[in-house]
C-alpha cells in the first residue's frame, strides 16, 4: 500500500470515510481533497437557519488523525491506468484506492439561470444575508430545501412565495397526508404557496410563471433538485446512470475506485437508487472506507431523511412508495406515523411528522425493523398502545 | 459535599427508557436500564444540542432523536459519528421510591 488512499470530495461522505479509515486501523496515507476553501462543514443547517458554519470536525482533528486535508483544490482528471489523479494546482497524486465522494450540485432548469441556488456555505451566506424584514423571497420548488428556506425566511421576517410545479409539496419522497400538514402550516405562517405552476422564466427581481403572472422578489432561489457530480467518473470511463454505478460494496467497475454518497447509484432492495441524504452520505462513507480495506459485506443501511420547518419535524426511514397504501399510527398532539409494507408483508418505510422530535423514536425503531426484516403484524403498527421496540427483541 | 437532588419517582421512568429532568437552569436525562439500574447524563446531545429525551434507548445506548449520535448512558461514551464528544454523567441513587442525582 505505497500510495495510500485518495478521497475526492470533502463533504459529509468524504470526511466520514477519511476518519473511518483511521478508525479501521489503516496506516497508509489518507488525502482528502475539497474544492471549497472552507473547513468541511455540515450542509443540512444551511437551509435551516442555524448558526453557520457548523464544521464536521475541528481542524486539529485532521492532524491528529494524520489526514491530509487539501482545500480549494479540484481534481481535474483520473488516470485509471496509472492510478493517479491530476489536481488543479498542476500536481499529480497517485493512489492505491480512490473514493469518489463528489456529491451533487444544485439543478437549474432552462429559464432559471438567473435564480440563485442553495448548496454551499457561500450560497447560504449570500441568501441569508439578504433576508430581512420586508425583503421578498421567491422560491422555485416545494421540496425540502425550498421549504426549509421558506420557513427560515419567515422567521427572519421576509415575505415568501413558493412556486411548485406539482399539485402538492415534497411529492418525491413524502406521503401526501404528511405533505398536507406542511402545506397548511406554511400557509398559516403567511407563505404564498402557488402549486401546479410552471416557471416560464426568471430575471433577478422576478419569476414569470407559465400563465404570465409575474412574482416580484428581491431574491429568487431555485430548489428544484440536484444532479450528481459524475464528470470525473464519466471521463474515466466508469459507468454512470444518474449517479456513478457501484456494486453492493460501493465499488465501481474499476477494482481500485469506489464511489459513495449523493454521487453514486447503488443496489437497494432489488433495484438501484441514488439518494440525497446526509445520513446515507455518512453511512456510505464509513462503509466505503471498510470496503476499500477489503471488507466484503454489502452496504445495507436503511435510507433516513429528515426536515425541520418551523417547529415541525419530519422523519422518514426507508423509501415511501406513494402508490401503495399506508398504515397510520396516531401519537397524539398532532403527531403521526405512516407505515408501509412491501409485497412480502415486511416493513418498507415509515414517515412521521410532529412537533420537534415527537416521531423520532418510532422512526428509529422502524428503521431497525426494516433493516432486520422483522415481520410486523399490521394491527400492531396502527395501535399506538403497542410498543414496537418489543418486536426488535424478538 | 455532594448535593443530591430529587429528580423523579422510580415509577416515572419505564424500563429501558429515559425522561427529561430540569434543575436550576440545567437540563438532564434520567435513564432506567433493562436491568433496572438508574443513570443520569446531561440532557443535550453533544453534536447539536438536541434534547435526548425524545431519543430511543436500546439496552445501554441512547440514540439522539435527530442525527443518530449514540452514547453509552452508563459512561457517557460517544459511540461514533456524528457524535464525537462524550456526554457528562452524574451519580444516581435510589432512596425508597425516589431517584436522586448528585450535582457537583
Amino acid at each position: 500500500m505505497g500510495s495510500g488512499i485518495v478521497i475526492i470530495g470533502a463533504g459529509e461522505c468524504g470526511v466520514r470515510a477519511a476518519f473511518a479509515l483511521r478508525e479501521e486501523g489503516y496506516r497508509g496515507a489518507v488525502t482528502l481533497i475539497g474544492a471549497e476553501p472552507h473547513l468541511p462543514y455540515e450542509r443540512p443547517p444551511l437551509s435551516k437557519g442555524g448558526p453557520l458554519p457548523k464544521v464536521i470536525a475541528e481542524e486539529a482533528r485532521y492532524g491528529e488523525a494524520d489526514i491530509t486535508l487539501r482545500r480549494a483544490v479540484r481534481v481535474t482528471g483520473i488516470d485509471t491506468a496509472a492510478r493517479a489523479v491530476a489536481l488543479s494546482d498542476g500536481s499529480i497524486l497517485p493512489y492505491d484506492k480512490l473514493l469518489i465522494a463528489t456529491g451533487a450540485q444544485a439543478r437549474r432548469f432552462p429559464g432559471m439561470e438567473a435564480a440563485g441556488t442553495l448548496r454551499s456555505l457561500d450560497d447560504a451566506s449570500a441568501i441569508l444575508g439578504a433576508l430581512r424584514p420586508g425583503a421578498r423571497l421567491a422560491v422555485i420548488g416545494g421540496g425540502f430545501i425550498g421549504l426549509e428556506l421558506a420557513a427560515t425566511a419567515r422567521r427572519l421576517g421576509a415575505g415568501v412565495t413558493v412556486i411548485e410545479v406539482a399539485e402538492r409539496l415534497m411529492a418525491r419522497v413524502v406521503p401526501a397526508e404528511i405533505a398536507a400538514v406542511f402545506e397548511a402550516r406554511h400557509r398559516a405562517e403567511g407563505v404564498d404557496l402557488i402549486l401546479s405552476a410552471t416557471v416560464a422564466g426568471v430575471d433577478p427581481i422576478a419569476v414569470v410563471l407559465g400563465d404570465g403572472r409575474r412574482i416580484e422578489a428581491d431574491i429568487v432561489v431555485a430548489g428544484v433538485g440536484a444532479v450528481p457530480d459524475t464528470r470525473l467518473a464519466e471521463e474515466a470511463g466508469l459507468a454512470v446512470a444518474d449517479g456513478i454505478v457501484v456494486d453492493h460494496r460501493l465499488k465501481t467497475q474499476d477494482a481500485h475506485i469506489f464511489a459513495a454518497g449523493d454521487c453514486c447509484r447503488f443496489p437497494y432492495r432489488g433495484s438501484h437508487v441514488r439518494l440525497e441524504s446526509w445520513r446515507c452520505a455518512q453511512d456510505q462513507g464509513a462503509h466505503a472506507a471498510r470496503a476499500m480495506l477489503g471488507a466484503e459485506d454489502p452496504f445495507s443501511r436503511t435510507p433516513w431523511f429528515w426536515s425541520d420547518q418551523y417547529d415541525l419535524g419530519l422523519q422518514v426511514a426507508g423509501l415511501p412508495d406513494p402508490a401503495r397504501p399506508f398504515i397510520r399510527r396516531d401519537l397524539g398532539e398532532e403527531a403521526f406515523v405512516l407505515f408501509q409494507l412491501d409485497d412480502a408483508g415486511l416493513l418498507s418505510s415509515a414517515s412521521g411528522v410532529g412537533f420537534g422530535n415527537a416521531v423520532a423514536r418510532h422512526i428509529s425503531v422502524a428503521e431497525k425493523l426494516i433493516e432486520r426484516a422483522v415481520p410486523v403484524p399490521p394491527a400492531q403498527l396502527s395501535d399506538a398502545k403497542i410498543n414496537l421496540k418489543k418486536l426488535l427483541k424478538g | 459535599m455532594t448535593q443530591w437532588i430529587d429528580a423523579c419517582a422510580v415509577e416515572d421512568v419505564e424500563e429501558e427508557d429515559l425522561i427529561r429532568f430540569d434543575h436550576d437552569g440545567r437540563t438532564f436525562a434520567i435513564y432506567r436500564s433493562p436491568d433496572d439500574v438508574f443513570y443520569a447524563t446531561d440532557g443535550l446531545c453533544t453534536h447539536e444540542h438536541v434534547h435526548l429525551a425524545d431519543g430511543l434507548v436500546m439496552d445501554h445506548i441512547i440514540e439522539c432523536p435527530k442525527h443518530n449520535g449514540r452514547f453509552d448512558y452508563r459512561t457517557g461514551e460517544a459511540k461514533g459519528a456524528p457524535a464525537c464528544i462524550n456526554l457528562k454523567t452524574y451519580p444516581v441513587k435510589v432512596e425508597g421510591d425516589r431517584v436522586l442525582i448528585a450535582l457537583a
